[in-house]
């Protein structure tokens, strides 16, 4: 029984399967990008072990128009059931399965020799690959940092995540105390308490995804202003389903209670489209807002100047750039870089590059804009010693066949002879 | 005597191409003179002529104009020459190519060709869509709305009308502003108007009494101006210190408004772009101090000259001109020259009608097995090359950049791959297989770049992240080269079911031979699909940190990688023998296909950067095709017709009767 199984795992057989299913599940998972966005896709083809029935009906939908049968696409709300019921096998399980299949193939059946030295090169460079992958889907992180010309920043902010965050002044340092709560917290409720703060956190309401429209008192007599405190008060929630693609962001808002030790303070709206918002306890100020998480690192960049063109007379980008200044008080490096298309800085383990470029509104004093995608990704190297291996094992082997090949051919009689 | 006849009919094939090298003889105006000059258009400093001739392409779909009922042709720079200074007799050149019966409704045009009035019922002139143009831009925003695939064939014809007029609409406004009777006049009228009226606008913005009238004078004639800078033509005025400021060309109309109200104090005045009031400020106080651009009076002399028919006056403007330009734009100005060259002499065009001539000949010699026949389209098959090889060249040199940069360069970049790869096989084989692989492949090729050179500029500087020239001469290089074997293996592997069961060709020699070279190219595009997909993945790594999106494009590309790997998995497991393998390669053309093309018309991802609307057909009808060849492959092998004279034998290439296909079997030694 074992020897049937082993058979089966080591089998040729297996390898053409994986890789028919593996071309199916691309094609799927490419075809379903348009409804469905890049992000969402990832996660319910690629990124998992299983393909869901929404997700195929998606990528089934798309893929009749590329036969001219023209099926509606699902409602943008389908998108967000994600039932458990395995109907095509996913990115990793295939993936998983192939690893398993040539890591007992080697085992079993192919021995070294030097005839096979290039296959193994070329198989140990797909491990490598794949276990890459695996890492990279682990422990890459993705944030960024914005900023405007002369700015400084010591932190980048993640993508996607929140944070809600108290700060006051430390009276006489010039310093403020940050006290942050995860946006994961917010959405079972409940309340949040810590030693430093004089305060209890009651969270009343929470929308991962929700648009703020100014309150009309004389039309919207029927709905209560989001909170009683602060900005709320001329606002109301319209909750949004959540966005989960690429181009859209979702904008989470929470209705927090603020209950001091003299009882409730009253309630406050806190969304990123919110600025901080001030209340007191006791003789402190307090601040108040939800912003999108930052990663903070022990050195700083300061951007110094933007450039950015396009070529005259069109608005085909030319060339970005932004020239930073990198300070490190422990190491006590103080440099300058340019960081532009196709040219990050590496640095402490992150990667900088140049991502977005713009102009604040003119009100606002017009000066340039700048964001760089940072990028921690402890397995970067990993695509460039696979494509090493891979490279060099396909030519090894190949030119092993070629050489036989052109030796047996030099000993039979040519098919047709020329004149 | 012999020998000799395949390498004379390459020589004269050779000849007949490198005949169009030669510059055509001006007689009147110098046209060609004219179309050497330089001028910034589509981000990049190129010749007219280049302008001239991918305009008119993008237009009308050719090159140079011939009207039904009237003598002879005219080349594409002069029809610029009218575009520009003559534009009351370019409105009445049936330049606009409509052919959807809905659109010509749209304005009333006839339906039924009409030889009376000249009319061939495909092309209109400016001078009858004009009226009703207002009434068809309505039905544009529409149709730009929709993603490409959705778009119905009328309302491609609507964007595609739109795009044409578009561009003739801004090549009108490089030169002299829209209904203009007299440029020079208009010029001179202008540069009386400016003292004073910038006087007045002054006194006007200090809040005291000033002259209406000089004001308006000059306003009127702004007006004109910013119209014509709205339009975006090209940029036609060198800078005035070209020394200093060597890339800062100027539309005519900034040139002109430059010495009055810069473009922004206007466009900040009818508050399309405020600018803050310190900057108005500033430009206020600057008006009307910066001269006159001194390139602006050559214009108005060519204008002149022209416009009077005096050839000698417009040559010596030329000239003229040429002159001002000599020192500080030699670099630019010689590359031009060659630019014109290359695209006079079409390198691509001939290479495509000699592969296909090459291709006729292969058809002749395997029915009747000339061996003259064979040799001949091999030698005209080297000739084709060769002239593909120094068109490839040639653009590479004129845009300092490796071969593959677009859509359109790629289509390029394939067919000579091919080309080159059928020369190799058939220098082995000798069987006429390599020589029709790379003739088809080619022509094949050569005629998909046709069509996409109909869309845009195809020397179209590159956008920042593309802008790296390591990355393209790798990544690009080698991935393009892995679809060009891929493509190789599937039209291999495509003569191999058809010859065998359409004729008799296919006898053990070759279905042996046939199946060793698609396993050689298989092997080859292998190598270079996943080489050129990871460092792909490393070029992303590098410009937005992420080795992998799944980007349509990269998952294209990846499915090509999976495909070969499958391919040569499934042979050496002996699941399939060698019509199964060849089965499977046809099914690489598809992949293929998908990943150069149908990637690109999902409307998602960061390659998306070519659409058409009418490819999508056709790449239909290509897999389509693929399908029922693979499917004819099924036919059992003793009714192949190269199969069917023998008893079968089991030493046949496919499995012989009474095996199932798909059976295990050990490896074939």
């Amino acid at each position: 029984m074992l020897m049937r199984v082993l058979n089966f795992l080591s089998s040729l057989r297996l390898t053409v399967t994986l890789l028919a299913f593996g071309i199916a599940l691309v094609f799927l998972g490419t075809v379903a990008q348009e409804p469905m966005g890049n992000y969402l896709v990832q996660e319910r083809f690629f990124k998992c072990f299983y393909v869901d029935p929404v997700a195929l009906n998606a990528a089934f939908r798309k893929a009749s128009h590329l036969v001219l049968l023209n099926l509606d696409p699902l409602p943008n709300e389908a998108y967000l059931v994600r039932p458990r019921i395995p109907v095509f096998p996913g990115g990793y399980l295939i993936g998983g399965m192939l690893l398993l299949n040539l890591l007992t193939a080697h085992a079993r059946r192919l021995k070294f020799s030097w005839k096979k030295s290039g296959i193994l090169m070329t198989h140990a460079g797909l491990i490598v690959m794949l276990l890459g992958q695996v890492f990279t889907d682990l422990l890459a992180r993705e944030s960024q940092i914005s900023f405007r010309e002369g700015e400084t920043r010591d932190f980048s902010e993640d993508f996607a995540k929140y944070e809600l965050v108290f700060a006051h002044d430390i009276p006489g340092t010039g310093r403020e105390q940050v006290i942050s709560v995860p946006e994961s917290l917010l959405p079972t409720g409940g309340e949040v308490r810590n030693e430093r703060l004089p305060f209890t956190i009651r969270i009343r309401e929470f929308h991962a995804n929700a648009d703020l429209p100014r309150r009309k008192p004389m039309v919207d007599t029927n709905r209560e202003p989001a909170a009683s405190q602060g900005a709320g008060v001329r606002l109301l929630i319209d909750a949004q389903p959540e966005v989960r693609d690429m181009e859209h962001k979702n904008m989470p808002a929470a209705v927090v209670e603020i209950a001091g030790t003299q009882g409730s303070l009253g309630t406050w709206v806190l969304s990123p489209l919110l600025r901080s918002q001030e209340f007191q306890v006791g003789s402190e100020t307090w601040r108040t807002e939800m912003r999108p998480l930052r990663y903070y690192e022990p050195f700083s960049v300061t951007l110094l100047k933007t450039t950015h063109e396009i070529y005259r007379g069109t608005d085909i980008p030319k060339n970005f750039q932004s020239r930073v200044r990198l300070d490190n008080p422990a190491t006590s490096e103080h440099r300058e870089i340019d960081i532009y298309m196709n040219s990050p800085l590496r640095y402490a383990g992150l990667t900088f590059y140049q991502y977005q470029m713009g102009r604040e509104q003119l009100a606002a004093g017009g000066r340039p804009t700048s964001t760089l995608q940072v990028v921690r990704n402890p397995s970067w190297l990993t695509p460039y010693l696979s494509v090493g291996l891979v490279f060099f094992g396909l030519l090894t082997h190949f030119l092993i066949m070629l050489t036989a090949f052109i030796a047996r051919s030099t000993k039979s009689v040519r098919p047709v002879t020329g004149t | 005597m012999k020998r000799w006849i395949p390498w004379i009919i390459a020589v004269g094939a050779l000849g007949l191409a490198l005949s169009r090298l030669a510059p055509p003889a001006d007689r009147g105006f110098a046209v060609s003179d004219f179309g050497r000059l330089i001028v910034v258009f589509n981000g990049r400093v190129q010749p007219f002529d280049s302008v001239a001739r991918n305009s008119l392409l993008q237009i009308r779909g050719k090159q140079s104009l011939h009207e039904d009922g009237k003598e002879g042709t005219l080349d594409a720079m002069s029809w610029l020459l009218e575009v520009m200074f003559r534009p009351e007799l370019a409105d009445a050149r049936r330049v606009f190519r409509i052919d959807h019966p809905d659109v010509k409704a749209l304005f009333e045009l006839p339906l039924q060709p009409d030889a009376a009035v000249h009319d061939d019922g495909k092309h209109y002139a400016w001078d009858q869509l004009r009226d009703a143009f207002p009434k068809f831009r309505e039905q544009v925003a529409p149709a730009q709305k929709k993603e490409g695939s959705t778009r119905t064939p009328y309302e491609q014809a609507v964007i595609r009308l739109n795009n044409a007029v578009t561009l003739y609409l801004r090549l009108q406004n490089t030169v002299q502003p829209m209904l203009g009777k007299d440029f020079p006049a208009e010029v001179a009228d202008y540069q009386a108007s400016i003292p004073a009226g910038v006087a007045a606008f002054q006194a006007k913005e200090r809040g005291v009494a000033f002259d209406t009238n000089a004001l308006a004078q000059v306003l009127k004639h702004c007006q004109r101006f910013l119209a014509m800078q709205d339009m975006e033509p090209p940029l036609v005025v060198p800078p005035h210190h070209p020394e200093q400021e060597h890339d800062n060309w100027m539309r005519m109309g900034e040139a002109l408004l430059e010495s009055s109200f810069p473009v922004a104090l206007l466009k900040d005045l009818v508050g399309e772009e405020p600018l803050p009031q310190a900057e108005v400020d500033r430009l206020v106080a600057q008006a009307g101090t910066v001269p006159m651009n001194p390139s602006i009076s050559h214009f108005t002399k060519l204008d002149e000259a022209y416009r009077a028919g005096d050839v000698a006056g417009f040559n010596r403007a030329i000239a003229d001109y040429r002159a001002t330009l000599a020192m500080p734009y030699a670099r630019e100005l010689t590359k031009a020259g060659r630019e014109t060259v290359f695209y006079r002499a079409e390198p691509f065009m001939s290479a495509m009608v000699i592969y296909i001539g090459a291709f006729l000949l292969v058809c002749a010699y395997w029915t009747g097995f000339w061996e003259l026949a064979r040799r001949t389209a091999w030698t005209l098959v080297g000739a084709a090359f060769l002239i593909h090889t120094a068109g490839l060249l040639s653009r590479m040199l004129l845009e300092g950049r490796p071969p593959v940069t677009n859509l359109y360069s790629s289509a390029i970049f394939i067919g000579w791959g091919a080309v080159g790869l059928g020369l190799l096989l058939e220098r082995f084989w000798r069987n006429a297989i390599g020589l029709a692989v790379g003739s088809l492949v080619g022509f094949a090729t050569l005629i998909i770049a046709h069509q996409l050179s109909l869309s845009e500029d195809t020397m179209i500087m590159m956008r920042a992240v593309l802008d790296t020239n390591f990355w393209l001469a790798t990544h690009v290089t080698i991935v393009t080269l892995g679809y060009a074997a891929t493509y190789v293996a599937g039209v291999l592997a495509l003569f191999y079911v058809v010859l065998g069961v359409l004729t008799p060709v296919l006898d053990d020699g070759v279905s042996k031979s046939l199946t060793r070279m698609v396993y050689g190219i298989v092997c080859f595009a292998t190598l270079f699909s996943f080489t050129g997909t990871v460092l792909g993945g490393i070029w992303a790594d590098q410009s937005w940190g992420r080795f992998w999106g799944w980007d349509p494009k990269e998952n294209g590309a990846l499915i090509i990688v999976l495909w070969n790997a499958l391919i040569l998995h499934a042979r050496m497991g002996g699941l399939v023998r060698d019509r199964g393998f060849n089965q499977l390669a046809i099914g690489g053309n598809i992949v293929t296909s998908w990943s150069w093309f149908g990637t690109n018309m999902l409307n998602v991802g960061l390659h998306s950067y070519g659409f058409m609307d009418a490819a999508f057909k056709w790449l239909l009808a290509f897999i389509c095709f693929n399908l029922v060849i693979i499917a004819l492959g099924f036919v059992p092998t003793v009714n192949w017709r190269s199969f069917r004279a023998k008893p079968a034998t089991g030493k046949g290439p496919g499995p012989g009767p009474g095996v199932r296909p798909g059976k295990p079997r050990p490896v074939a030694a």
